[in-house]
């Protein structure tokens, strides 16, 4: 275990004594014990920055499960160094504001940062896995983290819905995801993105590319909210806003972007990739930003916002996909959409960043975030004032700010769209453009609304719940930090080209780079008197007519019906999921244990018995069949003497210590088969059983002769024999074949030399199957758990069935 | 009607000792001789529960406030952490080690971490099996 992956199971193991910490320091806030960690890995992380910009990788790997190829193998490229920056940088930052933002006697601190620290290790592990489980692993507890900060206040309705909502959509995501890792390792026997990588060719011909590259991209597009899942995002809103910063708009929401950038050097030559990718990005852009103006609580504003400009991202990636049909780095122009993208995601987490701490200094200071309640906030809030306006002029795009220079490169990207000839790019590519200009209209407007009904306008101090004023110094320096950043990456852009843009794209597009060749990229403020230029100076115009007539014509977005959405589609899918199940599962679960046992004894004699026939597996060999001695002989006829007087026993209690009877002879037989280790297991267990039957005893109805009609008798007796029948049958043809080797020497062999044990069961039990082990004991856990909550809690069970 | 056990509480009160002491040997002599963590979880358990047959529910409950759930999860932390700890030194997940050593009394000892994988199974077995008993025996 190296340095590396110690520095990504951190935060996992702060989680583990974090809580240690919050119980019993009560006096100071549990977040000054977590911030250490984050800005230790984000000095860390930096002085990876000479090796990756010298298109250098540092490669550490350790065995997890290697006769699965499953090894924890952590990889530091250019895209990873990135985003764990990104994840240790913005994560400081959002530490130390939530120190302000979260009162620390009111609040359950300790698990606030237990899930938050779990969040952290889980995206480090994502971003710098390279095999494809170990990142799957991360990616789930990712899901799971965020599902549990959403639904953090989990006493309102509303945080419990987004939680859940979250929660399916990208753990469903997740899931196909899982089934594209598993094809992929189908098509190049490798979970290892590197090998995969170099394997890409094969991949791109294979037959299954196309499910392949869709349960990626559906993986990818759940998590990074595009259209059509964005749906979760919006309500993820209920989480704090330390949480929303943080998770739902710097670092989990790109980690759909990060797996298309890391997977495009397998798949980005299919055109399916292409058009998948951009288009879905493109699509998402608008709807995200279209939808971003008419709301009227400040976070859904920047909700919506995210999606779009996540869409933005995306659609860069899927359109700098068409670079590497063209060959050469020099003149190749196609490669901007890609610097675009990796530069607007540093942009985005900026400037995202501080709107959303500007957008909870708000919250918190006023006791509202309708913006209809608010207003005139700007000689209240001078500070805040300046920096929702930094943030908010970058969003839209507006120099000298950062979001200004990606604007203009994305503009470039998608004009270039119109040069590229293939895969009928000429005649629908039109659109890109089209819909990316018209997006950013939105954007504009959505960013000023922001603003300006804010802080400008009249003050309305009778609809706040508190009296504002300006926010306490330590709020103010993690949104201080990044609007100083946004700024600082817009006059100075290439501060960030050499060191980050350019290692991020070589690991993008690595295909295009022959060795020691890495990306020349100068971003420039003026490109002189360009389509892009002209473009924003339409949208500036445009955006500031459409903002001062929004009261006209925001009617417009009443048009829809209420019941098209896309919310409205999920609820009632939900619904319907829920009431189907249930009756599907009333229709053959009558509550009576014995209709179960019919079922489930049914179809073992059914599909046994069939593999029977059909394998012709039925054989009796008598050849290796040792004579029957005298005790097996006694114990046999005390086992099936037992077994049908139980039929005939009057009274429960008897037919308790019949079956008990039963039970201990078969432990006599494993006695004289010499196998102590089963006999003793055989006798507690019946000895435990027993006792609960006679500890239940009490709870069973009266036995009685029941006046059964003869069918119901007959199926019983069908079945019960047939049990009997199939069981015998398995066990003549299984003593009586030999289809292979035993294993068991094997075990006689090593358990000595490799275990240093004696008995050879044991051994195997806790070494050699020791996995097994593992999870039966879980599978045990679970089932008294089960046990435990039927009966415990099935008073509450009457007011939701 | 009061039940008379007399006899069964005076031979439990005796023979529950011998059971439990029996349940240890069993879980330590587990990798050698017949025993280990599942047998020995499970004797302990059948000491426990005639416990719960001779005296009623209430007065186990006052001996021996244990909460067996939170047995389970000791018992399940124990053994997947010892599969964990194998990662600290580079080798796979529950990769176990062994040595032999010398103790004050016990003289030369064999010392095996699968014997700390075990006492999870065993923790795990007797936290099942008594939280699976208390809860139907309690429940009216």
């Amino acid at each position: 275990m190296s340095l590396l992956h110690l520095a990504i199971v951190s935060p996992l193991l702060l989680a583990v004594i974090i809580p240690i910490f919050s119980k019993s320091i009560r006096q100071i806030h549990t977040g000054w014990f977590v911030l250490p960690l984050p800005v230790v890995l984000f000095s860390y992380f930096l002085s990876f920055i000479s090796t990756t910009s010298h298109q250098g990788t540092v490669y550490e790997s350790f065995e997890w499960i290697p006769s699965l190829g499953i090894n924890f193998a952590a990889k530091i490229d250019g895209l990873g160094l990135l985003f764990a920056l990104l994840i240790s940088g913005i994560g400081s930052l959002v530490v130390l504001y939530s120190i302000y933002y979260l009162e620390k006697d009111k609040e359950q601190l300790g698990s606030f940062y237990v899930y938050l620290l779990m969040f952290m290790g889980a995206m480090f592990g994502v971003v710098l896995s390279d095999n494809l489980i170990v990142m799957y692993g991360f990616w789930e507890l990712t899901s799971i983290s965020s599902f549990l900060l959403i639904g953090y206040w989990y006493h309102r309705e509303k945080s419990r819905y987004g939680a859940q909502k979250s929660m399916l959509i990208t753990v469903f995501g997740g899931l196909a995801m899982l089934g594209g890792i598993i094809l992929l390792y189908i098509m190049t026997g490798s979970f290892s993105i590197s090998e995969i990588i170099t394997q890409s060719d094969r991949v791109l011909e294979h037959t299954l590319l196309i499910p392949a590259l869709i349960c990626f991209l559906l993986g990818a597009f759940t998590k990074s909210a595009q259209f059509p899942f964005h749906i979760w995002l919006p309500d993820a809103m209920e989480a704090p806003t330390p949480v929303s910063a943080y998770l739902h708009s710097a670092t989990m929401v790109k980690a759909g972007i990060y797996l298309v950038a890391r997977m495009s050097p397998v798949f980005a030559e299919s055109p399916v990739w292409l058009w998948l990718v951009g288009g879905f990005g493109i699509v998402t852009l608008f709807w995200g930003s279209f939808s971003a103006v008419k709301q009227t609580d400040l976070k859904s504003i920047l909700a919506f916002s995210t999606v779009s400009q996540l869409g933005l991202i995306m659609s860069l990636l899927g359109v700098g996909a068409a670079a590497l049909h063209y060959d050469g780095i020099d003149d190749n122009v196609f490669t901007v959409a890609t610097t675009a993208a990796v530069f607007h995601l540093i942009n985005h987490a900026t400037f995202k960043g501080s709107l959303f701490m500007v957008v909870g200094i708000v919250d918190h200071e006023t006791g509202t975030r309708d913006i209809r309640k608010l207003g005139g906030l700007m000689h209240l809030m001078p500070i805040t004032f300046t920096l929702a306006i930094i943030g908010a002029f970058s969003m839209a795009g507006l120099p000298p700010f950062n979001g200004f220079l990606s604007k203009e490169m994305f503009f470039t990207g998608m004009v270039k769209i119109l040069q590229m000839d293939l895969f009928s790019l000429s005649t629908w590519g039109l659109l890109f453009p089209v819909l990316a200009w018209i997006a950013s209209v939105f954007t504009f407007i959505y960013s000023m609304k922001l603003v300006f009904r804010t802080f400008t306008g009249k003050y309305k101090p009778e609809g706040l719940k508190k009296k504002p004023h300006e926010a306490p110094l330590g709020m103010l320096i993690s949104p201080v930090v990044l609007g100083s950043l946004v700024i600082i990456f817009g006059l100075f852009p290439n501060i960030l080209s050499h060191n980050l843009i350019s290692p991020a794209m070589a690991s993008i597009l690595p295909s295009l780079l022959s060795p020691g060749d890495m990306f020349d990229v100068h971003i420039y403020f003026w490109h002189g008197p360009t389509p892009e230029l002209f473009m924003t100076i339409g949208v500036v115009i445009l955006g500031i007519l459409l903002y001062l007539t929004l009261p006209k014509w925001e009617r417009a977005y009443h048009l829809l019906p209420e019941k098209l959405t896309l919310n409205k589609v999920y609820d009632k899918g939900l619904e319907s999921i829920q009431t189907g199940s249930f009756k599907l599962t009333r229709f053959y679960m009558n509550g009576y244990i014995r209709t179960y046992l019919v079922y489930i004894f049914a179809f073992f004699i059914l599909i046994l018995g069939y593999t029977l026939y059909k394998k012709d597996a039925f054989v009796i060999d008598t050849a290796h069949v040792s004579s029957i001695g005298f005790y097996e002989l006694v114990l046999s006829v005390l086992i099936v003497v037992s077994t049908i007087t139980i039929l005939f026993a009057k009274s429960r209690l008897t037919s308790i210590i019949l079956l008990g009877a039963v039970g201990y002879t078969v432990a006599l037989f494993f006695v004289v088969f010499r196998a102590p280790d089963l006999a003793l297991t055989q006798l507690v267990i019946e000895t435990v059983s027993v006792a609960l039957f006679l500890l239940c005893f009490y709870h069973l109805p009266k036995l009685k002769k029941e006046e059964s009609k003869i069918p119901f008798k007959l199926t019983n007796a069908l079945i019960s024999i047939g049990v009997g029948a199939i069981v015998t049958a398995i066990a003549l043809s299984a003593n009586s074949t030999k289809l292979f080797e035993s294993i068991s020497q094997f075990y006689v062999d090593n358990t000595y030399i490799r275990a240093a044990g004696k008995n050879m069961v044991n051994v195997i039990l806790v070494d050699f199957r020791g996995f097994d082990t593992l999870f039966e004991i879980c599978v045990l856990a679970i089932a008294a758990l089960g046990i435990f909550a039927m009966i415990k809690l099935r008073l509450t069970r009457g007011k939701e069935g | 009607m009061r039940t008379n056990d007399l006899i069964l509480q005076t031979v439990t009160k005796v023979i529950l000792f011998i059971i439990l002491l029996f349940s240890i040997h069993l879980f330590f002599a587990g990798h050698y001789y017949p025993g280990g963590g599942f047998i020995g979880g499970l004797m302990t358990a059948g000491a426990l529960v005639l416990l719960l047959l001779a005296f009623d529910m209430k007065t186990v409950a006052n001996i021996l406030p244990v909460n067996y759930r939170i047995m389970t999860a000791i018992g399940l932390l124990f053994s997947i952490g010892t599969g964990a700890g194998s990662l600290l030194f580079n080798v796979p997940f529950l990769t176990h080690a062994f040595t032999d050593v010398y103790l004050p009394l016990l003289g030369k000892t064999s010392l095996h971490t699968a014997v700390l994988f075990d006492i999870g199974v065993y923790l795990v077995v007797i936290g099942v099996t008594m939280t699976i008993i208390q809860t139907i025996g309690e429940d009216e």
